[in-house]
């Protein structure tokens, strides 16, 4: 039910970007989905990528700080009020959302997004509960 | 006081003959050192190592072999160690701030009170202050000896002192035009700060009454005094002193030359030593600057390394006062930064650091000068013990260290989060300051 999130920690400064994507790209890794946060100084590249092991290796060896994060992907119906139907049921469990961004590829006719909540487990619970998709770290990998 | 001539406040001894200016000293050296043989285990200890004995001092070169004292030896003696009077005597307690988490405090008697009080008028009066002036004193409040010292000079001599401390920069200017002050008391970079936030609020000069500012605490230079000259119309003079030897009115330029600061001899004796022999230096050398007190009671210090570099100047001066002069301080001997005239160390940010959990060894400081004010940053590798993927813990890491580098130092740094590897590594000794502001 949880899929491996790769962050980064990036200075806002000319470049950097480029350095990270370069090297995923010498080492043969697939990013599937990546999101952006950034203040005036700083930024976090958050990263889903095919081969999280490689890509970590990868970067280490290139001098970046990376974490790990358990993020959640979750089917969202690809019509207007997919997300917000979601996006109520969580408000309703009270169930925080850290952050979310969305998946580059559809898995059928839905959209993909990724979550980051504090309290997972009680998400994860939740979300099954009202019968929304989560998908398996495999299956995310290999779309 | 003659009119019309050199404003001096006391004429008798700061326009000494040198040979009754040294007989002066003499004696009241020869006493200080028998008193804190007798009154601070700390001197007498090391009074003891080199084999001193009370009355063995007879001429006043004989100072040069005394042992020096250093804001080690107050760190190790905190709070109180080096006081030579019992606690119902101090009347005052004054701190500044140390190389680490514990300030240097000092104390004053009610003597050392009158003491300061006097040189801070001789500080006043070298820039013409009567009792007709206003003085408008915008050095900070509070345990820093900026303000309360040269509040007491002034009202020694009879001046309408305003107690405004620093900041509030609008109000500030709104209170000298209505007040009319004449004379300004603050860090030059201060001064400068007004004169900018002045233009900005359509203030001009002319507005003000201003005849003459006494700026210190933070080291300056001839450029900053022609602008802030220019910019507020008014006579800028430098002046000097620290906590240790009393605050300030140690040392003060005259408005006749405004070249070199008379130092107030009769109660300090200034050195110039070479910093890494400790051997005394010949007038016009530059060196370390080395004070002793021959007056004070609560808080005496012998031959206290200031850290300052500067050189004597031994030639009299038209204004007719015949105290040595200093030169303006041109440097540092140790890595002390001044930021907005507040003393910080390196070694102080390097602490807070440390009590970070998972916070590298590495950083470095960079100081800058936005406008006319200093800015201070911190700039902090972030390793993975400390990185979070979410903005607002890192926010919260920077925004806490933030907060216990104001706790400690009191002056407010910036935490820049840097990547690892990004501060240059050097081998020796690390380069842990950039200081990019030109005076």
């Amino acid at each position: 039910m949880r899929v491996e999130q790769i962050s980064i920690f990036l200075e806002n400064k000319s470049g950097r970007l480029a350095e990270v994507t370069s090297v995923l790209a010498a080492a043969g890794v697939n990013i599937r989905a990546l999101s952006l946060a950034e203040t005036a100084d700083f930024g976090i590249l958050r990263l889903i990528v095919d081969q999280i092991d490689r890509a970590k290796q990868a970067l280490k060896d290139n001098g970046f700080t990376i974490g790990k994060t358990e993020v959640v992907a979750l089917e969202v119906p690809d019509r207007p009020g997919g997300l917000a139907e979601i996006v109520r049921i969580l408000g309703a469990a009270e169930i925080n959302v850290e952050y979310m961004y969305a998946f580059v590829q559809r898995s059928k006719d839905n959209a993909i997004v990724i979550f980051r909540f504090d309290e997972l487990d009680k998400a994860i619970e939740v979300l099954t509960g009202a019968g929304v998709r989560i998908l398996r770290g495999e299956e995310l990998y290999a779309l | 006081m003659q009119m019309g001539g050199p404003m001096i406040w006391n004429d008798e001894f700061e326009t000494l003959p040198r040979e009754a200016m040294e007989a002066l000293q003499l004696k009241r050296l020869r006493d200080l050192v028998d008193r804190v043989y007798s009154t601070v285990p700390f001197y007498r200890r090391k009074l003891s190592e080199i084999g001193y004995k009370p009355g063995d001092l007879r001429k006043l070169e004989d100072l040069s072999r005394l042992p020096f004292t250093t804001k080690d030896d107050l760190r190790e003696n905190y709070p109180f160690g080096l006081f030579a009077v019992p606690m119902e005597r101090v009347v005052r307690i004054h701190a500044s701030s140390g190389t680490t988490g514990k300030p240097t405090v000092v104390g004053y008697t009610r003597r050392d009170i009158d003491t300061w009080s006097e040189l801070m008028a001789r500080t006043l009066s070298c820039g013409g202050t009567t009792s007709g002036d206003v003085v408008h004193n915008a050095y900070g409040y509070g345990l820093f000896t900026g303000g309360l010292g040269a509040h007491y000079g002034a009202e020694k001599i009879g001046a309408a002192v305003i107690p405004m401390s620093g900041g509030n920069t609008k109000r500030q200017i709104l209170i000298m035009k209505d007040f009319g002050s004449t004379i300004l008391l603050c860090t030059p970079s201060y001064a400068l700060n007004i004169a900018e936030v002045m233009a900005d609020e359509g203030v001009q000069p002319s507005q003000l009454r201003l005849k003459c500012g006494l700026f210190g605490a933070e080291p300056w230079s001839e450029g900053m005094r022609r602008e802030i000259e220019k910019k507020l119309r008014l006579d800028a003079l430098d002046i000097y002193g620290l906590s240790e030897v009393i605050g300030p009115g140690v040392a003060s330029e005259c408005i006749e030359e405004k070249h070199g600061l008379h130092v107030f001899e009769d109660h300090f004796i200034p050195e110039i030593i070479d910093p890494e022999t400790g051997k005394p230096l010949p007038h016009g050398e530059a060196g370390e600057l080395v004070f002793t007190t021959l007056t004070k009671e609560a808080f005496p210090v012998l031959r206290y390394r200031t850290r300052d570099i500067s050189r004597l100047i031994p030639t009299l001066c038209s204004c007719g006062r015949t105290l040595l002069r200093m030169e303006r301080i041109s440097g540092r001997t140790d890595d002390m930064l001044i930021i907005r005239g507040v003393n910080v160390f390196p070694s102080q940010i390097e602490s807070v650091l440390m009590a970070v959990e998972g916070v590298e060894p590495h950083y470095q400081l960079i100081v800058t000068r936005e406008g006319t004010l200093d800015v201070l940053e911190a700039q902090v590798e972030v390793n993975e013990s400390i990185f979070t993927d979410e903005i607002k813990g890192l926010e919260r890491l920077a925004k806490r260290v933030e907060d216990d580098i104001k706790d400690l130092t009191g002056v407010s740094c910036k935490v820049r989060l840097v990547e690892p590897k990004t501060i240059q590594r050097s081998e020796g000794k690390a380069k842990r300051v950039i200081d990019k502001r030109t005076l």
